[in-house]
């Protein structure tokens, strides 16, 4: 997903927090290498500061002694490194075989239409973001998406009805029940 | 049938990752045991199991643990321990349950193993979208730590033994072994050409032993019920049980643990709940979706085991991810989907695989919408044709594989698709 509008927005030059370096020291003694630390460092960056942005990776790259443009070419390979800023909620809905075979066009569907969403994916009122992403492991209690953190599975339009109109009235996102094999969200 | 569940005998019970519910169903029961070994003793067990790796390939685990070459010959480097938790395959989906069900049954595994190889620090590499079982886990390694089963001198038995989570970030790639290797080391995640082989140079260029999730937890067991007992289940070839994990158009998908060399028909209609009512089988993907495609036929004939699959289908095993697709499917479609993920996940570094699969993919999206001629088909199988064994790594093939079954097993329904084409236009 690109936001070429929002990703040209510079936030600064950063600093990590005590607590931040305190963890830093930890992440290092796992590892031979400083270069080793340079992905969960960036996953703790992307923790505290919800994207990852050119500061940050100069940041990263001076507390591992690498080269800015390494951890660019690192942060740019994968997928989960926000490289712009994404909405409070969001959904990340699979659309490999499995999930398409048991109705994620559907669930995409209506994602699309309840949200209003533009062409970067992101919903007019400005709570949700939703992207198409292959598969999740979750193949077997499909259609599922991600949202944020947790996995949601055997999704109706239903139920992204109740949520999406439980988080828009300023709920916490649930986290899933398991229930049987799946995972679900805990509404009725 | 009277068979053992070796993986997921604990998934049923509430709480089965805390460590203290764990100890009492016996998980840590065989390290005490293993530590007491000699090393060679435990990968002797392992060879003589015949278990074969769960990532994919299926090859035998305890002689690729004896690639590991010996400490006089590796001028004081260290062998490092990964598990393969990356489970990033189209339709796999076993390995997320262990990790979150059963995480001790996995530090055990590895503990003995760490033993058998010599090796004092392991890392499981988790997909990045793992992370909320990563947080799981790490309460479980913390828990594991705290109780000596882990870290230095484990039970006083002399035996140090580091085990470290590492979170991937989105890359499907990253499974490939090598690539996983580069990923840990804090590179892209691409492949590099083999040999060398991780088993002698890996990660920081030391020996290194790469198991899938389902490979490391099946060692507790061997360790307890030795070798024979293993063999005792299963085919000859493909001993043991396995977690097979079907999705698609049948009851009741799911994770299974069943022994291997069932009758395929069985383990659909009475595992999976058969299909839904009225519906007819059209094809069968078994082993992840890199693999090729069953016809119904070939279901008959065939087992849950190794040489089944591929005497009878010409397909393969794999991971065990088994994808069910009845009648009211498009194949056509199904097979653009699989395109559009390879297409999607090649790491580029290949010319062949990086300008083959999104060529591919173009091919049958126009397929797909009726806007492509007979000519077009030969055009995708030819390309096919070239990305089989000329990449780096095995992803090429990987992409391959699916495009040249769907093609040849199921051609009149591409042919349809194209000769309707020239119907509409007349
Ligand atoms: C493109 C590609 C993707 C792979 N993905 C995985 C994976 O997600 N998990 C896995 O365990 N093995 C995967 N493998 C297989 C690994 O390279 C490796 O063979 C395996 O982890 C070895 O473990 P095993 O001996 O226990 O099977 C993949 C291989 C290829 C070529
Ligand atoms: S075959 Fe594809 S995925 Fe593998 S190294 Fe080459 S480009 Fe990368
Ligand atoms: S196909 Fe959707 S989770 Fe695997």
């Amino acid at each position: 997903m690109s936001h070429p509008a929002k990703s040209a927005a510079s936030r600064g030059p950063r600093e990590w927090s005590p607590e931040q370096a305190a963890e830093i020291t930890k992440i290092l003694a796992r590892y031979p290498t400083k270069k080793a630390a340079v992905m969960p460092l960036l996953w703790m960056a992307q923790d505290a500061w919800d994207w990852i942005d050119l500061d940050i990776m100069r940041l990263i790259g001076r507390t591992l002694e690498l080269p800015p443009s390494h951890v660019h070419a690192v942060a740019s390979f994968y997928t989960m490194f926000k490289k712009a800023p994404t909405n409070k909620y969001f959904f990340q809905v699979c659309h490999t075989l499995s999930c398409a075979l048991v109705g994620s066009d559907r669930i995409l569907a209506h994602l699309e239409e309840r949200l209003e969403l533009d062409e970067n994916g992101d919903s007019k009122d400005g709570l949700f973001s939703v992207l198409r992403v292959e598969c999740l492991a979750s193949c077997g209690s499909g259609p599922m998406a991600q949202v944020n953190e947790h996995f949601y599975e055997r999704l109706t339009p239903e139920i992204i009805d109740e949520v999406i109109a439980a988080l828009r009235s300023g709920q916490q996102l649930p986290e899933p029940r398991r229930e049987a094999d799946q995972w679900i969200f805990p509404v009725s | 049938m009277d068979f053992p569940r070796i993986l997921s005998g604990n998934w049923d019970v509430p709480d089965s990752h805390l460590l203290s519910v764990a100890k009492s169903r016996g998980v840590y029961s065989q390290l005490p045991r293993a530590l007491a070994m000699a090393p060679a003793e435990i990968t002797q067990i392992v060879k003589d199991s015949g278990l074969r790796g769960r990532g994919g390939a299926g090859f035998p685990t305890g002689m690729k643990w004896s690639f590991v070459p010996p400490a006089e010959k590796r001028q004081g480097k260290s062998v490092y321990l990964l598990c393969n938790a990356d489970e990033s395959e189209p339709g796999t989906f076993k390995d997320r349950y262990c990790l979150w069900l059963d995480p001790h049954l996995l530090f055990e595994g590895m503990a003995i193993a760490s033993r058998a190889l010599d090796c004092h620090v392991g890392y499981i590499y988790l997909r990045g979208e793992f992370r909320y079982i990563a947080r799981r886990m790490e309460a479980a390694l913390a828990e594991a730590y705290a109780a000596g089963l882990l870290g230095k001198n484990i039970l006083g038995s002399g035996h140090d033994f580091d085990l470290y989570l590492h979170v991937g970030a989105g890359a499907y790639i990253c499974g490939e072994e090598t690539a996983l290797i580069s990923s840990l080391e804090g590179e892209k995640g691409q492949p590099k050409l083999k040999p060398p082989f991780p088993a002698v140079e890996g990660a920081w260029r030391s020996p290194t032993i790469v198991n899938n999730v389902e490979t490391l937890a099946v060692v507790p067991w061997l360790i307890q019920h030795g070798a024979a007992a293993y063999k005792a289940i299963g085919t000859e070839k493909s001993p043991g049980t396995k977690l097979f994990s079907v999705s698609g158009h049948v009851q009741r998908p799911g994770v299974y643990e069943i022994p291997m060399g069932i009758p395929m028909t069985q383990f659909i209609n009475e595992y999976a709940g058969g299909l839904l009512p009225g519906r007819t089988l059209k094809a069968v993907i078994p082993g992840g979706s890199s693999v090729p495609v069953m016809t119904p036929a070939e279901v008959e004939l065939c087992s849950m085991d190794y040489e089944s699959i591929s005497t009878h289908a010409g397909s393969y095993l794999g991971s065990g991810g088994f994808i069910v697709m009845d009648d009211t499917t498009d194949l056509v479609a199904a097979l653009t989907n699989l395109l559009r993920f390879y297409a999607h996940e090649s790491c580029g570094q290949c010319t062949p695989c990086r300008e083959g699969c999104g060529w591919m993919h173009q091919i049958l999206c126009r397929v797909r919408d009726g806007e492509a001629s007979e000519v077009d088909l030969g055009t995708l199988r030819d390309l096919a044709d070239n990305i089989h064994s000329k990449t780096i790594c095995f992803f090429g093939a990987s992409a391959a594989m699916p495009v040249q079954s769907f093609l040849t097993k199921f051609r009149g329904e591409f042919l349809d698709r194209v000769q309707r084409r020239g119907a509409g236009a007349a």
